[in-house]
């Protein structure tokens, strides 16, 4: 359902956390947040991590080596095949923009929170680069679960 | 008043977060875990938390402070004393005018009818007697108690319950009302309803409170933890008794 909501997503231009200007446009943020491409190795490691991007927690991927993956959300499997990266950074970057009572939290952002511990404090999830190489390692999902 | 577009399709959006499980779904984690670890619970002789409780008895009965006064002195023989009571828990405090979780309340009685101070949090003798006094709640539904005070709290309690906390921006409804029996990162996610509290849980190889568990949960969504005996874990207890009532109480449980 998320992902026919073209009205909410049809924002100009936004500014999300302290430093990073995320240009939107659809439903999608088209340009790398860091003017760099991603890495989808590099990307791959962190989806696969789950004290890093936690993705696994919530999501499976084709990632055989971890067994114990999440089913609460989609799989991540066929990602890009369903979305643009341009849809995917959008998705990582702030998927309440998209659907407000997502359980999935806004990877970039860094304030506006609640009770955060201090050891977390002011930090995004993923910093804008490590963003990017998850995009980019989900482009590459090709094939449906 | 006239709202902007955007804003009015975002209140049409934002249902409210945390659809409370149905009546007839509600049921203890007991039925979620292993056979195995099922089993450990049900034999008093395979489960870790039956040592607890034996060592709660001894305590129950051990004179302490000035006057030389053990539990037994004033409350008796704690299985006909205590039965129910854990049931029952957090109950108000007139006296000093707030909610008190089972622990607290023993705190109370060694501050004011043994004259010692209370025990630390989460310290052996604390669980042991808390265990040891639930334990003979054990197969009584949960029974909150009707102060209008105390709905006050479980109100508190129960917003805490869907408030996002954390840099994972995440509220325990989204788990526990909205996913639970999904897997999270392969664990099958319980309904949480604190039925066996103190519990000895495999992954800590100890027995502890709701409040070291509820404690952990806050860790994970990146949250700061409220502090031990903090008002706020009380809320969220006398909230979630209330979400469980009438569930059996199974103190000692043991939970993976």
């Amino acid at each position: 359902m998320w992902f026919r909501l073209p009205v909410a997503a049809a924002l100009a231009c936004c500014t999300i956390g302290t430093h990073v200007s995320a240009q939107e446009r659809g439903d999608a943020i088209p340009a790398s947040l860091t003017g760099l491409p991603g890495d989808p190795a590099r990307g791959r490691r962190i989806v696969a991590d789950r004290t890093r991007g936690l993705c696994l927690l919530c999501h499976s991927a084709p990632i055989p080596e971890e067994r114990f993956q999440g089913d609460l959300a989609p799989p991540l499997a066929g990602a890009g095949t369903r979305w643009s990266e341009g849809q995917l950074r959008l998705r990582v970057v702030d998927p309440r923009r998209l659907n407000p009572d997502t359980i999935m939290p806004s990877y970039l952002r860094r304030d506006g929170l609640t009770r955060v511990a201090p050891a977390w404090r002011g930090r995004p999830i993923l910093e804008p680069q490590e963003i990017e190489d998850v995009v980019a390692y989900l482009a590459t999902l090709r094939e449906q679960p | 008043m006239r709202l902007p577009g955007a804003a009015a399709l975002t209140l049409l959006l934002a249902s409210p977060l945390g659809a409370e499980i149905r009546p007839d779904e509600r049921r203890s984690d007991f039925h979620q875990m292993s056979p195995e670890t099922r089993a450990m619970q049900t034999d008093d002789t395979a489960n870790p938390g039956m040592l607890a409780v034996l060592d709660g008895e001894a305590l129950w009965r051990a004179k302490a402070g000035p006057a030389g006064r053990s539990c037994a002195d004033c409350h008796g023989d704690a299985r006909i004393t205590m039965r129910g009571v854990a049931a029952r828990y957090p109950a108000w405090n007139a006296a000093r005018g707030t909610p008190v979780g089972l622990a607290g309340q023993i705190d109370i009685c060694r501050a004011d009818r043994q004259g010692i101070s209370a025990w630390p949090a989460e310290s052996r003798e604390r669980l042991a007697v808390t265990a040891y006094v639930a334990h003979q709640s054990r197969g009584m539904p949960i029974s909150p108690p009707g102060d209008p005070e105390m709905a006050a709290a479980r109100e508190r309690g129960g917003r805490l319950f869907t408030a996002r906390m954390g840099q994972l921006d995440l509220a325990c409804a989204a788990c526990h009302d909205d996913n639970w029996g999904k897997r999270l990162g392969g664990t099958p996610i319980p309904q949480a309803h604190p039925v066996g509290y103190p519990i000895y849980r495999l992954e800590w190889q100890a027995v502890g409170s709701l409040q070291r568990r509820l404690r952990n949960c806050l860790s994970g969504v990146r949250a700061e933890p409220f502090p031990y005996d903090a008002p706020e874990l009380i809320e969220l207890e006398a909230f979630l008794m209330q979400r469980a009532a009438g569930l059996p109480i199974e103190t000692p449980a043991v939970r993976p």
